[in-house]
């Protein structure tokens, strides 16, 4: 295993840098960036971003935290990790935008509360049930941040229903009282840290 | 050969298709699968988001759970590409960060349970297929050639990207899938698109977005000359079947392109039956695609409407027939 890259004070105003690259596990190597911008050039959902994800990190680096935390751009992020692969410093870009996701959420700075509501509304279904449940997840969703958008939704629900592609009830797994004392044991172990 | 099994919650209903026709050609593969007990979600995309440790945690029980279940087999599969990652993943990140792998384990001890990291191979499907179980073997078992037929092969994301084990020949042309296809009989084609995004999420949170891939993927492959799409997943073949219609509304478009499992297009190869493969299930009638190689797929379950009964003595209206 290569040694951990810790980042240069120097270049690391207000220490945000270092939080972001501390709450990424393994050795993500943010501050190795050196601005070549083969991410965002990758990114299939670049020109929706507020900000490339090279011009993220440049902004991370030069401590502009309240900005970074409430761009868009990690919320755009769809995991498809070609950043990744693609970057020269072996950045681990995607997990990074996981962190700055998590960081944006209790911060409470993202703008857009929609795709964060979209995050929480699965994870509650997941805490609840141990399984994810697309009807549940559909329409609370929906309801919640674009009610208009559900009419508009109706047939594709009917026809997953049709084809039998669709649950009516979340199946809940034998194991959830185990499952919650792990969780709640993780979340008290992550605001420990 | 045998492996533990992680179905996931997407294989249980609306990738039913998929996990019915995984069942079905196990044995003429010889794979054996044991199912990992009282499983639970992997929390796609969207824990990791919210809560980075409790996410690991989530994932940590499954693994726990199958490092039980492993007496003799070391082998974990999953045939979705977000939960063969988060598999992956945590399973990785634990073994590079010592720090991770002792929360972790203490969040585990939790609920009794432990997990340790780099005891188990974390493999997807197609994965094991082509590499493990082998193209000469799955070409042995072939009795109905799927000749004539032109598939794209589509790989999406997750599963070639970022390979932490490096399994794959390409992050971004990979071929793995398209052997198994020529394996079957089919015509892979040759098309620049196969690890292209499928949208993911942004379905349901950015749907502009979403429909942009969309459009470009089915556009790639029809103009590549596919009769089908075959995937690996089930977010891409929700993504790319049922929001094909969706897509087509947004962009006034008229696309009608099927998106099949690879393991639908194997069972049809092995003289399985449409029905027992979950084909007819799809949004876009994969039909008039697998009738060129003389598949009858099962109509699609259409709501049967009665004629509404006409009464003699109403007002005469001018007759069609």
């Amino acid at each position: 295993m290569s040694t951990v890259s810790t980042p240069d004070a120097q270049q690391d105003r207000g220490g945000f840098l270092a939080r972001v690259m501390a709450a990424t596990p393994g050795d993500n190597r943010l501050n190795m960036c050196i601005q070549c911008g083969s991410c965002g050039g990758s990114c299939p959902s670049g020109p929706e971003m507020e900000h490339t994800p090279r011009r993220l990190f440049a902004l991370i680096r030069a401590g502009e935290s309240e900005t970074v935390l409430r761009s868009n751009t990690p919320w755009f992020c769809v995991s498809c990790y070609y950043c990744t692969v693609r970057c020269p410093q072996n950045i681990h870009i995607t997990d990074v935008m996981y962190t700055l996701k998590s960081m944006a959420i209790r911060a409470g700075l993202y703008r857009d509360p929609s795709p964060a509501g979209f995050s929480e509304t699965f994870v509650d279904y997941v805490e609840k049930y141990g399984r994810s449940f697309e009807l549940g997840l559909a329409t609370r969703f929906n309801l919640r941040h674009h009610p208009l958008s559900l009419a508009g939704m109706a047939p594709l629900g009917l026809g997953m229903l049709k084809r039998g592609r669709m649950e009516l009830t979340p199946h809940r797994i034998d194991g959830m009282d185990q499952l919650g004392a792990i969780l709640d044991k993780a979340k008290e172990l992550e605001a420990a840290a | 050969m045998k492996a533990l099994f992680y179905p996931g919650c997407a294989m249980q209903r609306n990738a039913r298709a998929y996990l019915d026709s995984l069942l079905a050609i196990r044995a003429d593969i010889d794979l054996e699968l044991e199912e990992v007990a009282d499983w639970n979600c992997c929390g796609a995309t969207e824990y990791m988001s919210v809560h980075r440790v409790p996410a690991h945690a989530l994932i940590g029980r499954n693994l726990a759970l199958a490092q039980r279940q492993a007496a003799d087999t070391k082998l974990l599969t999953a045939g979705c590409s977000a939960c063969y990652l988060n598999l992956a993943k945590t399973d990785t990140q634990m073994r590079e960060d010592r720090k991770l792998e002792v929360t972790v384990n203490e969040a585990l001890a939790a609920g009794d349970l432990h997990y340790d990291a780099g005891s188990l191979q974390v493999r997807h499907l197609l994965d094991v297929v082509c590499h493990d179980i082998g193209y000469a073997a799955v070409k042995e078992k072939v009795v109905k050639p799927l000749y004539g037929l032109k598939v794209a092969a589509y790989y999406g994301c997750q599963v070639v990207r970022p390979d932490y084990d490096d399994r794959w020949d390409s992050h971004e042309h990979p071929t793995a899938m398209d052997r198994l296809l020529a394996a079957l009989g089919a015509e892979p084609v040759d098309w620049a698109l196969k690890t292209q995004c499928c949208g993911g999420h942004m379905t349901v949170i950015g749907p502009d977005v979403a429909y942009g891939l969309i459009r470009r993927l089915v556009h790639g492959a029809a103009e590549a000359g596919a009769d089908l799409v075959a995937t690996l997943c089930p977010m891409c073949q929700l993504n790319l079947d049922a929001y094909q219609v969706e897509m087509n509304r947004h962009f006034h478009a008229d696309y009608h392109l099927p998106v099949l499992y690879f393991t639908q297009l194997m069972g049809l190869a092995f003289g399985h039956k449409p029905a027992d493969l979950g084909i007819g299930k799809e949004f876009v009638d994969a039909a008039p695609a697998l009738a060129k190689i003389q598949v009858e797929a099962p109509p699609e379950a259409k709501a049967k409407r009665k004629r509404r009964h006409r009464p003699e003595d109403g007002l005469p209206m001018p007759r069609m027939e």
